[in-house]
């Protein structure tokens, strides 16, 4: 009889860990084009089970999340940098001069050239961490959250 | 008078795994490891930065008899879904620091950044906890908007 093989233990963990590690993707990667493929091959899931399974575990779709990481990023540069409007449409994964504009307008308010002539300069919330910070400043209801292109991981 | 924060507990998946991770990835070290027969096998394991003796993690895995079965899942999910990150790690170089963890086989779960508050990136253990590691600089608070 042939010796038991002994495996070492290996932690199981629940999909919300495997989802999670799809949403840092967003945060270490949200400067470059993210699209539902991506994020789900980095939850180990198919994409249509990984859009679900984003919003019934994080309460918003994983293109609404890189959506707020992005918007968050660009308030942060229009606030604290000089950099155009265009340069920050780019840095913070934009390809649209004209989408950025009016994702900004749609979620901030306000264009972001007004936004930056309103609040030049860091902010009291400047001090706080930025995943404090980003939780905290989300819409509640995300049913109008949404960029004028098609969405690649909605 | 309260004199410090000594211990904080942080909820962990697999105890082994997380002290692999805590000291052979974030170069923390081993304070306490000890199971405890009297208390029907219950693990004490504690480890901290070794620049800082006073302060250690607790890496606390729940499960019975402390935690029935559905409250064990119920920390765990809530662990695994990054809804209780733990905290922040100060570094002199966060750049430096993450090019370290990362020839370590640590995975950022955010690329260093510049903020208001200084350079800062994440990282997380297995589990899902999230640790924010923060290079400060000085700000003066004054000066800014409320």
């Amino acid at each position: 009889m042939a010796p038991a093989r002994h495996h070492p233990r290996v932690a199981t963990y629940p999909l919300a860990r495997h989802l999670l590690r799809a949403r840092d993707l967003v945060d270490s990667g949200y400067t470059e084009p993210l699209d539902l493929e991506a994020l789900a091959s980095a939850a180990h899931v198919s994409p249509r089970h990984f859009s679900r399974e984003f919003r019934r575990t994080f309460g918003e779709t994983p293109y609404q999340y890189l959506l707020t990481r992005r918007l968050e990023r660009a308030r942060h540069l229009l606030r604290t940098t000089d950099l155009q409007v265009a340069e920050v449409c780019l840095a913070v994964g934009f390809s649209s001069v004209g989408s950025f504009t009016t994702t900004f307008r749609r979620h901030v308010g306000v264009s972001p050239t007004s936004y930056r002539r309103e609040n030049n300069g860091p902010s009291a919330a400047d001090r706080i961490p930025l995943c404090f910070a980003m939780a905290w400043a989300r819409r509640p209801g995300v049913g109008a959250f949404r960029e004028d292109t098609t969405p690649g991981a909605d | 008078m309260l004199e410090a924060v000594s211990h904080v507990a942080v909820w962990v998946h697999d105890q082994d795994e997380a002290k692999a991770f805590y000291t052979e990835k974030l170069g923390f070290e081993v304070r306490e490891d000890a199971t405890l027969d009297e208390l029907g096998g219950y693990r004490w394991l504690t480890v901290g930065p070794p620049d800082q003796p006073d302060v250690n993690l607790m890496l606390t895995q729940p499960g019975p008899p402390a935690f029935d079965e559905d409250t064990k899942n119920e920390i765990l999910a809530l662990v695994a879904k990054g809804a209780l990150g733990p905290g922040i790690l100060r570094t002199e170089d966060c750049r430096k620091t993450c090019k370290e963890l990362e020839e370590r086989g640590v995975e950022l779960a955010s690329q260093p950044e510049e903020r208001f508050y200084g350079i800062d990136a994440t990282v997380r253990d297995p589990s899902g906890n999230m640790w924010r590691i923060v290079q400060p600089i000085e700000y003066d608070l004054e000066a800014m908007k409320s």
